[in-house]
């Protein structure tokens, strides 16, 4: 038993470390007074130095606006096709097709983005020679991109959460008298739309830190912030891009926290009113 | 088991050899049948037996491979669900779990364009009907199994259709609960005149709900008829078998007289005397069917030699109200006997005593399928 507990406590540690680690020393080194990111200055650190020089770093600051455009952008895009794909997938039958479209959703999952960024250009390239659109190479080719890929994920997140519940559902609307539009609007669309968000979350992660197919399909004047960084840490690593980051993890932190709280709580409720229900409810 | 009267002349139903086959797979095997204004039927049968399927064809979920659909003489053909005048009682409830009880119930009213005062009232009357008014602002999870089956027999009753498709209403349902809600579901049809045609797997509920019984078997309706028809004259093996419990013994047709029969049982080691008459070829092969409670045992010998069996009993289960007896004749046959516990202190026959078995000659059903 002694044995267990020390060797649980040390298969814990280590996987910590090996998580956390590396963010750890990342959050640390963002408080360094030195301009050499490796290099403990101890006498002037701690100090927020590098977020006040990234407040004033208008290039990075933009790059940040243009990402956080383009993933809401391509967010809401891949939610509304990726919602349309699952939905025929699971509920229009056996068509001709459907093995085809389901196997063509989800082949971007396995696509390497690298071959998704060559391919994407050369279309918009050949778009642009061919009907004059997209003109140049900017969001809008970032966005549509993005699309594309993330697409496939909000295609599986909705059709697993179609498969989960009872197509009786939305018979019994049917059979209520509703149209299959109303079906689709006042029922459907409701009990998916946890997926719905969880979906947009998804694809908002996605295109936020993809960098592979951005550096393709970007143009000059639209780099998003991931490109940013990139092209900056090939001139060597500075410490306010390890303010930065310091920021983008404090930010999906407390996201991670509120959301864990919220569905801690509404399961709470809910357990609890289900007991009530069956304590009170028979006649 | 009450009898309820059906008007013959007043067919609102009518199906008119409808068969659905999935690929190879026959689901429903031309099926004919007609159901009148104002009952109660159950469609009877094993998981597979496609009696879900029959109902689904009703409702509109699936369209026949052939044969046609009429309501109140009306062809159901291209008319699809939302256009019908029946509404349904999913098993699962299938009640919206983003709504409360009220909007649920109002649900089906909204899509008909009915002024909302008018949706209000309505949905109030049925919810006192159904004895929820107190649970409207809840949501179905907060609901017991019970008050679930009430909200989705609301939701679709609120609509009034003409016909209620009931798919399993009480399988979900603990016994105690179910024994009452089956009187309260009959009440509340008496008093809406609707025509339900309910779906289910329990021959007891059945037997309770129904006012006419169509037993399904491989995709075809076997047998129609009332709970009594189907339990005291089964015309096959297979309902005998599947409804109750009934001791069948196979044999062979010595006497044919209009009036009675003889049947050598070799099993049985003496011939079945059956006081009515059937109709079958003479030499050919039948099973007499004789249901448990209806075989007398005693220690004594009867009077009358005929229909008359010994044998020595070798289980007893003691259910209560009855005890169920298995008696193993010199056959090596084992018989199963019904007797009820009347008395709480009389000398109950108790395992290997050897005791005498027989039965009134109305009793048998001879069956030729």
């Amino acid at each position: 038993m002694r044995q267990r507990g020390w060797f649980r406590g040390a298969m814990l540690a280590l996987g910590l470390a090996f998580l956390y680690v590396p963010i750890l020393s990342m959050i640390v080194f963002s408080f360094n007074n030195s301009r050499l990111v490796t290099v403990w200055d101890r006498d002037n650190s701690p100090t927020l130095r590098w977020y006040v020089r990234l407040l004033e770093n208008d290039q990075l600051l933009g790059a940040a606006w243009i990402s956080i455009k383009v993933a809401a952008m391509s967010a809401c895009g891949a939610v509304i096709l990726g919602t349309l794909a699952g939905v025929v997938l699971t509920r229009f039958g056996p068509f001709r097709g459907r093995a085809f479209l389901s196997a063509m959703t989800t082949a971007p999952l396995v696509m390497p983005e690298i071959i998704t960024g060559i391919a994407m250009l050369l279309l918009f390239v050949a778009l642009e020679q061919a009907i004059g659109w997209p003109s140049g190479r900017g969001m809008s080719t970032i966005t549509i991109a993005h699309i594309t890929f993330a697409m496939a994920y909000v295609t599986v997140i909705v059709q697993s959460r179609l498969a989960g519940f009872d197509d009786s559902l939305e018979e019994a609307a049917l059979d209520l008298g509703a149209k299959p539009a109303t079906v689709f609007f006042r029922i459907t669309l409701p009990l998916i739309a946890p997926a719905l968000v969880s979906g947009w979350l998804l694809a908002f992660t996605l295109s936020w830190d993809d960098v592979v197919i951005a550096q393709f399909v970007s143009g000059p004047g639209s780099s998003t912030l991931p490109m940013e960084i990139f092209s900056r840490v090939r001139r060597g690593v500075s410490p306010d891009i390890n303010a930065l980051a310091t920021l983008m993890v404090l930010v999906v932190a407390v996201g991670v926290v509120l959301s864990t709280l919220y569905m801690r709580r509404e399961e709470q409720r809910r357990s609890r009113e289900e007991r009530m229900a069956h304590n009170d409810g028979n006649p | 088991m009450a009898e309820r009267v059906v008007d013959r002349h007043n067919e609102y139903l009518r199906i008119e050899g409808v068969s659905k086959r999935f690929g190879d797979f026959v689901a429903v095997d031309n099926v004919s049948l007609s159901i009148y204004k104002g009952e109660i039927f159950c469609l009877l049968g094993g998981s597979g037996c496609g009696k879900t399927t029959l109902l689904r064809m009703l409702a509109g979920f699936e369209t026949p491979s052939s044969g046609r659909i009429l309501i109140d003489g009306q062809d159901m053909a291209g008319i699809p669900p939302y256009e019908r005048p029946v509404n349904m009682m999913f098993q699962s409830y299938a009640l919206f779990p983003h709504m409360t009880v009220m909007q649920n119930v109002a649900f089906g009213l909204e899509q008909e364009g009915i002024d909302k005062n008018d949706i209000r009232r309505r949905v109030d009357d049925m919810l006192g009907i159904v004895k929820l008014g107190d649970f409207a602002k809840r949501k179905p999870h907060q609901l017991s199994g019970g008050q679930r089956q009430r909200v989705a027999l609301a939701r679709a009753l609120v609509k009034k259709p003409k016909l209620l498709l009931l798919d399993e209403p009480l399988g979900a349902l603990d016994k105690k609960l179910r024994e009452h809600t089956q009187f309260e579901l009959i009440n509340l049809q008496e008093q809406l005149g609707v025509t339900f045609v309910v779906v289910t797997h329990d021959q007891e509920e059945a037997m309770t709900l129904a006012s006419r019984i169509g037993v399904m078997n491989k995709g075809q309706i076997v047998q129609v008829g009332t709970p009594t028809d189907i339990y005291e004259f089964p015309n096959s093996r297979f309902v005998a078998d599947f409804i109750g419990s009934v001791n069948m013994f196979e044999g062979k047709l010595i006497e044919d007289e209009p009036a009675h029969v003889r049947i050598g049982c070799p099993e049985l080691e003496t011939t079945v005397f059956v006081s009515h008459g059937i109709s079958a070829p003479p030499e050919a092969p039948v099973t007499v069917a004789i249901r448990p409670e209806k075989i007398e045992m005693s220690r004594s010998a009867p009077v009358s030699g005929e229909n008359h069996v010994t044998g020595v009993v070798k289980e007893i289960a003691y259910m209560g109200d009855m005890s169920i007896y298995l008696v193993r004749l010199s056959s090596g046959r084992l018989v199963r006997v019904t007797i009820p516990n009347v008395e709480r202190h009389d000398e109950r026959i108790v395992w290997d005593e050897t005791v005498h078995l027989s039965w009134h000659p109305s009793s048998p059903v001879v069956l030729i399928q």
